[in-house]
């Protein structure tokens, strides 16, 4: 059942099952009960309060953040677990982390902070993972790369290391390393809320034209104005729990629940 | 209404009683008596120290310039850098095996590191060297085989722990300790933000450690690992109590034979700093390295610097004399 490294990367689906997962921090309860089915190529825009759960949902669905009950699963098949036949029953096997690490090369996550390697360059930022984690030959990963990086607006820059470009440019850099191992699913932590407001348009503005590509995504953000265009379903989060979803239309314009119109109030 | 030629006059002493634009008049530089005085004052003490080493005829030049490349002090020089280099790479190499098992979640893992580094660090070195030497009354020949099982091969522990191996031994083992701290703490400095875009990335185990973590931890560890190497290099000079034949030691046979004791420790000294030297450029260039991506700029290397304040000298030099015209 292990996933061949190189597989062909365009047919993957990319459809995404969260049940039923729970997770705590000590005595904090950060997740409760929470399910979620995202489809394969849909927008899914993440709203709620500071503190809500919203990352840690994210960091659960590519195994970042072990949970404690629940699970989730890709395209059918488990994250981080795999059955196993045991005396005539099944069980659960925690994967390997090399298996592990395999598996995360099909989701793509943006961080909050960047995150990008300070002492690569922008072109050896995105070559990295597909070279060393996909196995794929460095010559067409370095021609792939560039073309990422042309896709973002970043063509002039393969050669400066991190610090010498701006937030919104090293956040687009990333944008372009997390496109390169080719992932069915792409999950983005708040990846506007450590820039200027002047520089959000632009990391904005590249989101929303991959959300037009048919890959699936998982956007936690506080940009209403985003989520209304970019999203085909938006999920409101407060307390750990999933308090309502829809249509933005539906979840902006006709709350049904009383949180999430307090929250709307507050925010728009 | 202000233009740019008349701010307001609360920003110097008083406006210009002519009316002629600021920018076209002379700017005087400030001037720091207090810092030429001070500058005086060592330059004469610095001329003082030179001129007692030059004339003060009991530093003996002639004889340390005649022992300086004498063929025992050479070897003794060549014995003392195999030693820094042997046991600098076996400190180090132990030392991140240890920091890498105190870093581990194995509970004994770490309490094994934590041990060694507590044991090593708290038995002075000359105890360690002597304990070392003396290993072949502990046990007089070393089994290798299974484990409580048989052995293999047998040798006679002391024609494998001579002079040189207990040094090194001794003074590897103790590096090790120290080494563990320095390249854990190096560890440690990397932002966990890295690791987690590493494995969110799938970047397999090992290169996340050798592409991502450990080159940005060279950055903390490079200085303090040059200082325990520097430190290394002039503390071999204890294993003179094994009577090992390094640089400390040969020089003192040497003055006791000829009595000669001031030269020769000068001969020992210069050897010293001259490799001392050595390693302090090469660590500007290692560093420099390892800064890549950290700064947004690089520094500029000893040579760039030096013409580069050849320059900017050049170019003062010339306004001054434009400005006393």
């Amino acid at each position: 059942m292990t996933a061949a490294p190189v597989s062909a990367p365009d047919v993957r689906p990319g459809r995404v099952e969260v049940h039923g997962v729970h997770k705590s921090f000590g005595t904090l309860e950060v997740l409760h009960d929470v399910d979620l089915v995202v489809e394969p190529g849909s927008v899914t825009v993440v709203l709620g309060p500071s503190g809500s759960g919203k990352s840690t949902l994210l960091r659960s669905i590519n195994h970042l953040e072990k949970v404690d009950r629940g699970f989730v699963a890709l395209d059918g098949e488990l994250v981080g677990y795999r059955r196993k036949a045991h005396r005539g029953t099944e069980r659960l096997h925690e994967l390997p982390e090399r298996d592990l690490l395999r598996q995360r090369t099909r989701f793509g996550f943006v961080f909050q902070s960047f995150n990008l390697f300070p002492h690569l360059t922008a072109l050896e930022n995105v070559v990295e993972a597909p070279v060393s984690a996909q196995g794929r030959p460095r010559a067409e990963v370095q021609a792939e790369a560039q073309e990422l990086l042309d896709r973002v607006g970043l063509a002039d820059k393969a050669g400066a290391y991190p610090r010498q470009l701006s937030g919104g440019q090293q956040q687009r850099v990333a944008i372009a390393r997390a496109l390169a191992m080719r992932p069915a699913v792409l999950l983005f932590d708040e990846p506007t809320s450590a820039l200027d407001p002047e520089l959000v348009g632009e990391v904005l503005g590249v989101i929303e034209g991959l959300a037009s590509t048919g890959t699936t995504m998982i956007v936690v953000t506080h940009e209403i104005g985003f989520a209304r265009k970019a999203a085909d379903r938006i999920v409101f989060m407060d307390a750990g729990r999933i308090v309502e979803q829809g249509t933005p239309e539906q979840v902006l314009d006709a709350p049904q629940h009383e949180r999430t119109r307090a929250f709307l109030a507050k925010v728009l | 209404m202000t233009t740019l030629d008349e701010r307001p006059a609360a920003a110097t002493a008083a406006p210009p009683p002519t009316g002629t634009p600021y920018d076209q008049l002379r700017v005087v530089p400030a001037r720091h008596p207090g810092r030429w005085v001070a500058t005086a004052g060592v330059a004469v003490l610095l001329a003082m120290a030179v001129n007692s080493l030059v004339t003060n005829p009991r530093w003996e030049w002639d004889v340390v310039g005649a022992y300086l490349t004498e063929e025992s002090i050479v070897r003794g020089v060549w014995t003392t850098v195999q030693l820094t280099l042997i046991t600098a790479v076996l400190g180090f190499a132990l030392g991140t095996v240890l920091a890498l098992m105190r870093l581990s979640r194995s509970p004994l893992l770490q309490a094994v590191s934590w041990g060694y580094t507590w044991v090593f660090r708290s038995v002075p070195l000359i105890l360690q060297l002597l304990l070392w030497y003396n290993l072949a009354y502990l046990y007089q020949s070393l089994e290798f085989g299974i484990p409580f099982g048989p052995a293999f091969a047998s040798v006679e522990t002391l024609s494998l722990i001579d002079k040189f191996g207990a040094a090194v031994l001794g003074l590897g083992l103790h590096q090790a300790a120290y080494s563990a701290e320095i390249v854990r703490a190096g560890i440690l400095s990397v932002d966990q933000g890295q690791l987690e875009a590493a494995a969110s990335l799938g970047i397999p185990r090992r290169r996340q450690s050798t592409r991502i973590v450990l080159p940005q931890a060279m950055r903390s560890i490079v200085p303090t690992a040059v200082n325990e190497i520097i430190g290394l290099f002039k503390g071999t000079s204890i294993v003179y109590v094994l009577a090992l034949g390094e640089l400390f030691y040969t020089v003192s046979v040497i003055y006791g034979r000829t009595q000669r004791v001031l030269p020769m420790l000068l001969v020992a000294a210069v050897w010293y700093v001259v490799l001392t030297t050595v390693i302090t450029v090469i660590q500007y260039y290692v560093e420099r390295y390892y800064a890549r991506g950290a700064v947004r700029t690089l520094p500029p290397t000893p040579l760039q610097r030096l013409r580069a304040n050849l320059t900017a000298g050049l170019s003062r030099v010339r306004t001054a004399r434009e400005v006393a015209r």
